[in-house]
């Protein structure tokens, strides 16, 4: 079972084995408001935490994505070229964008869990 | 305070805002500005009327030559332009008006745009458009920074045949930016393919090409969009947008992105602006383009209207990770552009095209026929042509311009041993009467 | 409303072209030609007179309607300058660069180089370039001379610095030239942190930018002390001159330490806006500047008393544009500043902020304003107690296009929530503005009465709540056909 660790800027990883997929939150998809365009990196590419690793834009804003933990990028979520609005529907599940293989399981120390996470929004 | 000129209030009303404000006096509101930094100049002149006014401006008119028989070009052109444009643009509910943020009391400047974008699709025969850029020039450098970006590489390779005007603000525009811009000198007024396939290279983002180029000629470009793709560069091609009455157009020569100048659709010369540049491009590259993007949609009850559309691209939006920095469009020159489309039309602007060049292939077999007067071939032309005089062409235009005559542009100062070149322009409305004038006083020029 | 190609019928002609007095010339070569004529539209001149007129309709404008958009600057543009403008639409900009050519527009270069000169006066700075063919334009420009002045002494600078309430030009601008953004937080007292400032400035910084008032549309009490510290580190002090009409006799940037400006001709000096362009940027410079300013250059030459033009100085920027700017606009700006003059100008200054203030004072008992002290030519008020309602600044927006206004900015200044900025300009009177802050009014009761009323607004117009998602998703950019 993976568990699931969100970062300041509202991205989410959830880890199992070596395998780190990666998304934004529903609050990030919220307050972008429709999302228009997913920006998703090249196979192969390698990111640190903290690092931007993808791009997304809805009607009103742009924002860019960072990697929520460092490696390397094996799998995207190419559904989302063509149907963007999947993340507004279902961004912590469905339309997930990038699946890394894990770098250094010890940097999940610096993300929060869901509650801590849930917690650090009521301080937004 | 006197009520001066768009300044309404009556002093009772004055008396009255403060009163509402709670200040004695309008000074009082100026009170968060220290005193140390208020200015103790304001040199102006004194006001006038508007009649006084618009007296002085017509002096200021009166002391410039504006009848000279105008041969010249250089991006610019004089191009008939119907009554109905100034008419129509001249509404005040088109030029009072502002960008159309708020699109429910926009849909005429809205719907117009998308006219127009739909305009230059058509006649650049590519898929999407922008509402328009400063100018032909600037968006020569927007469009090779779309190719930048869309390639990720930083090398931009333009022919030396584009207009030097434009070759200049394109490389204003790169100095600053990891880039690397290499001119390919011109091989007798055209393109050199050779040169080009050495410079090609994985670090080339676009070849920069111009049809007509800046000596006239229309060359055949068929193959060099394969060329540029084959090394994973984008083609970009400068046009004018009259010839393309006529001439084949980017997207049936494989160009990725087109650019061009739209003063020659319907907008004055008027000492060089404002104008509009256009640039269209294949679909893929809508995200990359600069400026503001007119979209088609329906409302909440499934009526069709028209926004700005793409924003996440814009400055307001992505700020210092924009496409450009670039604001406004030139919407109501671009409007202009659109009416003079619509009034000429279809039929019209290939009948337009097909004049220009009646004209100036009269003129260019007219002055082929004096002596010492050599006419670059190298290429057909449309309304430009370069030819080669027995003496620095310089002095000959100056001459010239002493009888009235604006004969062409001397190419020496951007192309080195060009001194006794010209480029000559002749547009639908130079007369037969007027050719035959040149000819006549360059045939004078030339034998003294 | 159809658009023109659906009206289009095939084989209908326009406008009727001269009949050639030459001879046909011989075809191009096939491969040279287009294979089909671009399908523009094929309608009878009336037709088309009567699709753009009606167009023109669906629009509201200065002319039809009380317009205050913050920070644009909408105020009445004066026919006068229509006419002023045509004068020069034969004049071909090349004439200037052919040998002997300056001396047939003297006119035209003298205008040039007077506007130049009275901008310059009206900001304190040596000398004006007018080529910038916009605000944005004219951002590009400055930095550019910023980055050939560093590059001249050899510095080696990385960063710009902007207040986070700048226009989003701002830091675009300065990107196009290759720097980087530090972004400075706006303090409680409604400008730039003037610690957090002090803080971030280093030796690697180019320039500071800074509009002033300042997009919330008050005045920095600290703006010489901010330009002290850029100074110091040689850092260079950029005017945005989007909010001029605020301070005309009252401030000049250049007294109080900027180097470099941008004025909007297009905002402060009345000419149209055109439905979102043709503007004019035009560039203003302090004496360390000068050497860098873009070719060409109009200068004086005292032997001959004639003006010239400069193409060749090896320090310039190079070409920002194609020839002088946009010229016809500065026609319309010239016009403008020779007719009100002196007091006319300073009586703008002190009539748009008195408007703004006025609006403030009897609106701020209905709307949330988060800056309370004296504004000048423009105001922010958020919507924030209307959102408690449920009730957006987009909503309140879309009640005013129903009473027939159009909306003020919404959405900026982005430090403000829900901001509505309300620039009224100098040139409404108080009837018109009496009855706007009546509507405003209404609109903030209306949000407490019946906020759900405002989701279908507005009524009025032939389109509603459009889908900008849609849009963005579909990118129908042209009609295909």
């Amino acid at each position: 079972m993976s568990e699931i660790y969100f970062t300041k800027e509202h991205e989410w990883v959830k880890v199992s084995g070596n395998s780190a997929v990666c998304g934004i939150s529903d609050h990030a998809a919220h307050e972008l408001g429709d999302i228009t365009f997913v920006e998703l990196p090249a196979i192969g590419k390698v990111v640190k935490q903290e690092e931007v690793m993808a791009a997304i834009e809805s009607v009103k804003a742009a924002s860019d994505i960072y990697a929520p933990v460092s490696g390397k990028v094996v799998k995207v979520n190419s559904e989302l070229e063509d149907a963007p609005e999947k993340v507004n529907e279902s961004a912590e599940e469905e339309a997930w964008m990038v699946e890394l293989e894990l770098a250094d399981a010890a940097e999940l120390a610096n993300l929060m869990t869901k509650e801590q996470y849930e917690a650090y929004l009521k301080t937004l | 305070m006197n009520t001066s000129h768009y300044c309404p209030h009556t002093p009772e009303e004055i008396q009255e805002m403060l009163a509402a404000i709670g200040v004695s006096s309008v000074e009082e509101l100026f009170a968060p500005i220290p005193a140390e930094l208020r200015c103790s100049t304001f040199n102006l002149p004194v006001g006038m009327s508007e009649f006084e006014t618009y007296a002085k401006l017509q002096a200021v008119a009166a002391d410039n030559n504006q009848s000279l028989s105008l041969f010249i070009g250089g991006g610019f052109y004089d191009h008939v332009i119907p009554a109905a444009v100034d008419h129509l643009s001249g509404r005040a509910e088109f030029y009072t008006a502002y960008t159309p943020y708020q699109p429910e009391c926009s849909q005429g400047t809205l719907q117009a745009l998308f006219e127009y974008q739909t305009a230059i699709c058509r006649l650049t025969g590519l898929d999407v458009s922008n509402a328009s850029l400063y100018d032909g020039a600037t968006g020569l450098a927007e469009a090779a920074l779309m190719a930048m970006r869309a390639t990720n590489r930083t090398k931009v390779v333009v022919d030396g045949c584009v207009s030097p005007i434009a070759r200049q603000v394109l490389a204003t525009y790169l100095s600053n930016q990891d880039a690397e811009l290499v001119e390919l000198p011109p091989l007798d007024g055209l393109l050199n393919r050779d040169e080009l396939a050495k410079q090609l290279d994985g670090n080339t983002a676009a070849v920069l090409v111009q049809y007509p180029n800046v000596f006239g000629g229309v060359e055949d470009f068929s193959g060099l969009a394969d060329q540029a793709h084959a090394a994973g560069a984008l083609l970009v091609t400068a046009v004018y947008p009259v010839a393309l009455g006529i001439l084949k157009s980017p997207g049936e020569l494989g160009a990725d992105i087109a650019v061009g100048d739209g003063q020659s659709l319907g907008n004055p010369l008027s000492f060089g602006g404002p104008s509009f540049g256009f640039i269209a491009a294949k679909k893929a590259h809508i995200r990359n383009m600069p400026g503001r993007i007119v979209g088609e949609t329906v409302d909440k009850n499934g009526k069709r209207g028209f926004v700005l559309t793409l924003q996440a691209r814009e400055q307001h939006i992505k700020r210092h990770k924009a496409t450009s920095n670039i604001c406004s469009n030139q919407s109501l020159c671009a409007l202009r552009g659109l009416i003079f489309l619509a009034a000429i039309g279809k039929q019209g602007l290939a009948d337009l095209a097909r004049l220009n060049r009646d004209k100036a292939e009269y003129a260019k077999a007219r002055l082929a026929e004096l002596p010492g007067v050599v006419v670059l071939q190298t290429a057909p032309t449309f309304n430009e042509f370069t030819i080669s005089l027995p003496k620095p062409a310089e002095a000959v235009v100056a001459t010239l311009l002493d009888k009235g005559i604006a004969a062409g542009m001397p190419l020496g100062r951007f192309y080195a041993g060009s001194e006794n070149m010209l480029v000559v322009t002749v547009t639908e409305k130079r007369s037969k009467k007027e050719i035959d004038q040149l000819v006549k006083a360059l045939e004078v020029a030339l034998c003294n | 409303m159809q658009l023109i190609y659906e009206k289009s019928v095939s084989g209908r002609r326009g406008v009727m072209l001269p009949v050639s007095d030459v001879p046909a010339a011989a075809d191009l070569p096939q491969n040279l030609l287009r294979s089909e004529t671009a399908g523009l539209p094929e309608l009878s001149e009336l037709d088309m007179v009567r699709h753009f007129t009606n167009l023109s309709r669906r629009n509201f404008s200065v002319d039809t309607n009380f317009y205050p958009l913050g920070s644009c600057t909408m105020k009445y543009n004066a026919k006068v300058l229509e006419n002023a403008a045509n004068l020069f639409a034969p004049l071909h900009p090349l004439t200037a660069f052919l040998p002997g050519g300056a001396e047939l527009c003297q006119g035209a270069l003298g205008m040039l180089y007077d506007l130049g000169q009275m901008l310059a006066d009206i900001t304190g700075m040596d000398e004006v370039t007018t080529q910038p063919l916009a605000g944005a334009h004219g951002e590009m420009t400055g930095m550019l001379l910023v980055a050939a002045y560093h590059k001249a002494k050899g510095n080696k600078k990385k960063y710009v610095v902007v207040p986070d309430s700048s226009h989003g030009t701002n830091p675009a601008s300065a990107a196009m030239v290759g720097y980087e953004i530090i972004t400075i937080p706006t303090a409680p007292y409604g400008d730039m942190d003037l610690e957090l400032f002090k803080q971030a400035m280093n030796g690697e910084v180019a320039a500071v930018m800074m509009t002033c008032p300042n997009t919330l549309g008050l005045f920095n009490p600290y703006i010489k002390e901010i330009a002290d510290i850029a100074h110091s580190h040689d850092a260079l002090m950029y005017y945005d001159g989007a909010n001029l009409n605020a301070i005309m006799g009252k401030v000049r940037p250049g007294d109080v330490g900027f180097d470099v400006v941008h004025v909007n001709l297009h905002k402060t000096f009345g000419t149209p806006h055109g439905g979102g362009g043709p503007g004019s940027g035009p560039v203003g410079v302090k004496k360390s500047l000068i050497p860098f300013l873009p070719m060409p250059r109009i200068i004086h030459d005292e032997v001959s008393g004639k003006l010239q033009i400069q193409t060749d100085n090896p320090l310039s920027i190079g070409r920002t544009a194609n020839f002088f700017g946009n010229f016809g606009v500065m026609v319309k700006a010239y016009t403008y500043m020779i007719m009100l003059g002196r007091e006319g100008l300073i009586q703008v200054s002190e009539q748009a902020v008195l408007n703004a203030n006025y609006i403030k004072e009897k609106l701020k008992g209905y709307f949330d304003l988060p800056y309370s002290q004296t504004c000048m030519h423009e105001v922010v008020f958020s919507a924030s107690k209307q959102l408690v309602q449920g009730v957006h600044a987009i909503d309140i927006a879309k009640f005013l296009i129903d009473k027939g206004y159009h909306p003020p900015t919404v959405y900026f200044p982005l430090i403000v929530k829900e901001a509505i900025m309300i620039e009224p300009t100098e040139t409404e009177s108080k009837a018109t503005m009496d009855a706007f802050i009546e509507v405003m009014i209404e609109a903030a009761k209306q949000a407490e009465a019946d906020p759900d009323s405002f989701a279908a607004m507005p009524v009025s117009m032939p389109v509603t709540r459009l889908d900008e998602t849609r849009a963005a998703r579909s990118q129908t950019v042209c009609c295909l056909g």
